[in-house]
């Protein structure tokens, strides 16, 4: 007998209700239920990081929740940061730096980073190298070997505060 | 037709941002996993527990009754005899013993073996009645030891016994050049068992007509054609019956996309309960089902004459294959030894290699296959060489590679089914230069600093050669469509390496339009019947130049067409249409020399060519297209040398690399920008396969690496910014581009380099001895090192040698290190 949970949250500002079993996660939920695919599976124990989705504004790994655990929650995930066809500049940056290869890692280091530009926006500070570095090294990526995906993050930081500045 | 039009800067040797980037930064890729068929059953492999036994039963009774499992299917349910054949073949040599049957039968012969498949409407379901397969097996005991495997009198994997095969590749009298030679060094290298490992797991989505039967899959890659070829002949159909679609891949490296048994047991499932069949792979089952690659034990020589120079090279590998020959037969032991001797003057050579089959996953090729390993074979042999030569690193490498006037260089061996001729090159050039940029960076400087601070820094290099471009054959099909749209249906295939956007460039120089107009599917069967796949570095050269060849004939098939519609002699037209205002903004139209009102766009050409237009001339097909095929019979040679500062933190054994250099030579460079993301990803990786990752076993032969928290992947905290040096001084001869495959170059020399770096740091006499250089290793190796407390040493030599070769060179610091401080623990 399954154990079906009816459950109501928002994801990437667009509400939805739907019963879900309770083992479910959270990843296969997003991705298979409601056809955000965008967040992908790389390890399914929380170590690659490629399922990383934003929970109220924090980066969780997708694959470690439950879909009944996000219930009431905001989801963002990959595809609400871009505003139609028009990358954001995180995206951005990460072409213009070659800051992905095959793609499938992207998804989950582009939440990772959205949410950490969030932060350091808000305590104003520029980030050096070095925590972009630590920050990188959370999430897997098999093909760039990182240098991009750091070059970009901090490309982005500059240009936020730039633009951020009185 | 001339090129007196409108300047149009080429699209070639441009860093252009990747046309895969806007989906996959949006999330809107198509991986594996995003394909859904209504009504998809969800299949779940239930695999061997154990690594070497005869299987007493296989039971899927329990697991039939389970909620939601519609069929659970055993070797006894499949058509006899089958196995996994082998796609590239070499040495003659048969393996027909050594096949992989597509789920056990008698026996299991590693953890992980398919044993049964469970389908269920879902895949939590599928899951949970996998578990209530009851698998009753014999254990015996593990062989687990390649050498000890290959002796008389080990416990056998099969009848034919333990070893598959064992063959010889060389040429010259070694012999004698041993039995003259002024000095002879040899040392012992191995090289641990890793892979590939792509971010995304396998997955297949077979798709299937009620009514024929007919196959459409989601998610192989790599080698379509060729996978789609064997599906049909393992099923007994017709391959037009099968439709492999072009997929984003999360991740190829060698590993994804070969054939293995899940590749026939979906589609089969599919096609014989006629309905849609699903395959996610799971992480856990990656590490222990798909290809291993790399473990060998090298025990390497070479004799040297009084002046330092090689006069014959030896080697003797023993190559762990795991349980099966796979897909790849033989072909990296084949590679290992056939490329051994590198861009070096070796004029005699004997490479023996033993392919061994032991109760661990089946390997086949992980990028640089063969190269990886047997380029940290040699090269550890000649830093050890130096020493007891007492020459510097540098200079006893310079004076053995071949030079210039030395090529084209014909190696009386065969590897691919190709002669070795190392085509173009200057290998001591690039081997300076690698070494003037490296100071030029401050590599020795920031050795000597660390060495004056206490600390155990050492500086690495090593040179190789790589292979790429391996024909016989691919083909293009280049199209224009009503709006001016130029499409390419290529055979490489896109695993995330950016042959879109590469292929793209190259078809809108040879069209002369802007390549936003050109949209790339790769790897699609229907679309491209005939394409080779995507693999040993082959892509950019061989898929590049068939497109060049198709989008060329366009262009005259064009100029033909413009010459009709404009009333004009092709002598006549000039390229561009800028008369036609923004119908001209992509390019590849044409106007009469001197009149550009009297001009035609690429668009108007193409709609030019419908049926029963009245600029086809009887008997002419339709269309504006064309398909070409690029043959080629050998191979062309990039090369390159990496350079490395690592320390090791004595305490821990921990090595940090600092500093990373990948100096390469490329003939020419399609778009530099991915050419240094892929010299940089593959850095990454080699490091990893240096100090990081390796598939462990128990005695058991339990895998001790089956998460990512024991099979560890180098992170950013690993990975040092690498520097890249991209030389585009020796085009291929051998292509219309000139262009070198530039997948491989950086990992090749990984191992390698990190292996002089640490030995440089540790000042050993012998070699490091064995790869990956885990915490444990390395303190071991700290333990017997040579170095005094007292000595910070290393080779000053090398580092005199790096700054007098960046003399000239601008910002260099002295490389020298003062001898002063010493070194203590901390």
């Amino acid at each position: 007998m399954k154990d079906i949970h009816l459950i109501r949250l928002r994801v990437n500002d667009r509400e939805h209700e739907l019963a879900v079993e309770s083992r479910r996660t959270l990843a296969d939920m997003l991705r298979h239920d409601l056809g955000y695919t965008g967040t992908h599976l790389g390890c399914e124990h929380g170590i690659c990081g490629a399922c990383t989705v934003l929970v109220d504004g924090s980066p969780a790994r997708a694959c470690l929740m439950f879909g009944v655990q996000a219930d009431g929650r905001e989801i963002r995930t990959v595809e609400g940061l871009a505003d139609g066809e028009q990358l954001s500049d995180l995206q951005q940056a990460f072409s213009d730096h070659h800051g992905l290869q095959c793609g499938f890692c992207t998804p989950g280091f582009l939440m990772l980073a959205e949410a950490y530009l969030s932060d350091t926006a808000s305590d104003g500070t520029d980030p050096t190298e070095a925590q972009v570095r630590e920050l990188v090294a959370s999430n897997l990526c098999r093909c760039t070997g990182y240098q991009g995906i750091i070059e970009a993050v901090l490309a982005t930081a500059r240009s936020r505060r730039s633009a951020g500045a009185p | 037709m001339t090129g007196a039009g409108r300047e149009r800067a080429p699209a070639i040797g441009a860093r252009l941002p990747r046309k895969e980037d806007p989906r996959l930064l949006r999330g809107l890729g198509r991986f594996g996993d995003d394909f859904t068929a209504r009504g998809q059953l969800w299949a779940r492999m239930v695999r061997s527990p154990v690594a070497h036994g005869r299987i007493r039963s296989v039971d899927t009774t329990r697991a039939r009754r389970a909620a939601g499992v519609v069929t659970a299917v055993t070797a006894a349910s499949l058509p006899a005899g089958l196995a996994i054949p082998v796609r590239l073949k070499v040495q003659d040599i048969d393996l027909n013993d050594y096949l992989q049957p597509i789920l056990a039968t008698n026996r299991v012969r590693y953890v992980g073996e398919p044993l049964a498949v469970v389908l269920a409407e879902d895949p939590y379901l599928a899951e949970d009645a996998a578990e209530l397969v009851d698998v009753d097996i014999d254990e015996a005991p593990a062989v687990l030891d390649a050498a000890a495997a290959a002796a008389p009198g080990s416990d056998r994997l099969f009848a034919s016994g333990n070893v598959a095969a064992d063959f010889t590749l060389g040429y010259g009298d070694v012999e004698t050049a041993f039995a003259q030679a002024a000095r002879v060094v040899q040392i012992d290298v191995e090289i641990g068992r890793h892979s590939g490992v792509p971010l995304e797991p396998r997955t297949l989505l077979a798709d299937v007509d009620p009514l024929t039967g007919a196959l459409s899959l989601f998610g192989m890659t790599k080698v379509p054609v060729f996978n789609r070829d064997v599906l049909a002949s393992l099923l007994g159909i017709d391959e037009t019956l099968i439709h492999v679609h072009a997929v984003d891949a999360g991740g190829g490296f060698g590993v994804r996309g070969e054939f293995y048994p899940e590749d026939f047991l979906v589609p089969w499932l599919a096609h014989v309960l006629r309905r849609p069949v699903k395959w996610v792979e799971d992480r856990a089952e990656h590490l222990v089902a798909a290809n291993h690659s790399r473990q060998q034990s090298h025990r390497i020589a070479a004799a040297f004459d009084s002046e330092g120079r090689i006069t014959g090279l030896r080697d003797e590998v023993v190559h762990d294959n795991g349980a099966y020959c796979r897909t790849h037969g033989i072909l990296v032991p084949e590679l290992t030894v056939a490329m051994l001797p590198g861009p070096y003057r070796i004029p005699a050579y004997h490479g023996r290699i033993q392919v061994v089959l032991t109760n661990k996953t089946p390997c086949g090729t992980y990028r640089a296959p063969g190269r990886f390993e047997g380029t940290t074979a040699r090269e550890q042999l000649l830093d050890v060489a130096a020493d007891q030569l007492g020459m510097d690193r540098v200079e006893l490498r310079q004076r053995n590679l071949l030079a210039p006037r030395e090529l084209p260089c014909q190696r009386p061996m065969s590897t691919l089914g190709t002669d070795v001729v190392l085509d173009a090159g200057d290998y001591p050039a690039l081997l300076a230069a690698a070494v003037a940029e490296a100071a030029r960076l401050g590599y020795p400087a920031e050795v000597g600093r660390g060495r004056q601070a206490g600390r155990l820094r050492g500086l690495g290099l090593a040179a190789f050669l790589e292979k790429s471009g391996l024909g016989p054959q691919e083909t293009a099909d280049v199209m224009v469509s009503n709006t001016g749209a130029v499409h390419v249906f290529s055979g490489g295939t896109s695993l995330g390496q950016g042959i879109e956007t590469a292929l793209a460039q190259i078809a809108a120089d040879a069209l002369g339009v802007d390549p936003a107009a050109v949209s790339v599917v790769n790897g699609d069967t229907n679309l491209q019947p005939f394409g080779g796949g995507s693999w040993a570095s082959r892509s950019t050269v061989v898929a590049g130049s068939a497109v060049h060849a198709a989008a060329s004939a366009v262009r005259l098939r064009a100029a033909q067409i413009a010459a009709r519609i404009l009333e004009a002699s092709e002598d006549d037209l000039a390229e561009g249409d800028r008369a036609e205002g923004d119908r001209g903004e992509r390019g590849g139209g044409f106007h009469i020399r001197g009149d550009p009102t009297a001009a035609v766009s690429l668009a108007e050409i193409a709609r030019a060519t419908a049926p029963a237009s009245r600029y086809l001339l009887p008997g002419e097909p339709a269309g504006l297209s064309a398909r070409r095929r690029f043959e080629v019979a050998h191979m062309t040679y990039p090369y390159g040398v990496h350079v490395a500062v690592v320390e090791v933190d004595p305490g821990t054994g921990q090595v940090q690399v600092l500093r990373y250099l990948v100096a390469y030579e490329v003939g020419r460079a399609i778009n530099p920008m991915m050419v240094e993301g892929q010299l940089r990803g593959g850095a990454a990786q080699g490091i990893g396969g240096a100090l990081l990752e390796e598939f462990c076993y128990d005695e058991a032969g339990q895998p001790q690496s089956a998460t990512f928290m024991d099979y560890r992947m180098p992170t950013a905290a690993e990975v040092p910014p690498i520097d890249i040096l991209v030389e585009q001084q020796a085009p291929a001869p051998g292509n219309p581009l000139g262009v070198k495959g530039a997948g491989e170059g950086g990992v090749s020399a990984a191992g390698a380099a990190v292996a002089s770096a640490v030995r440089d740091a540790l000042g050993l006499a012998d070699s490091v001895g064995r790869l990956p250089l885990t915490p444990a290793r390395v303190r071991a190796l700290a333990g017997s090192s040579s170095r005094a407390a007292d000595d910070p040493g290393g080779r000053p030599e090398f580092l005199g040698a790096l700054g007098h070769m960046a003399e000239a060179g601008p910002g260099l610091t002295s490389g020298r290190p003062a001898a002063t401080p010493a070194t203590t623990d901390h």
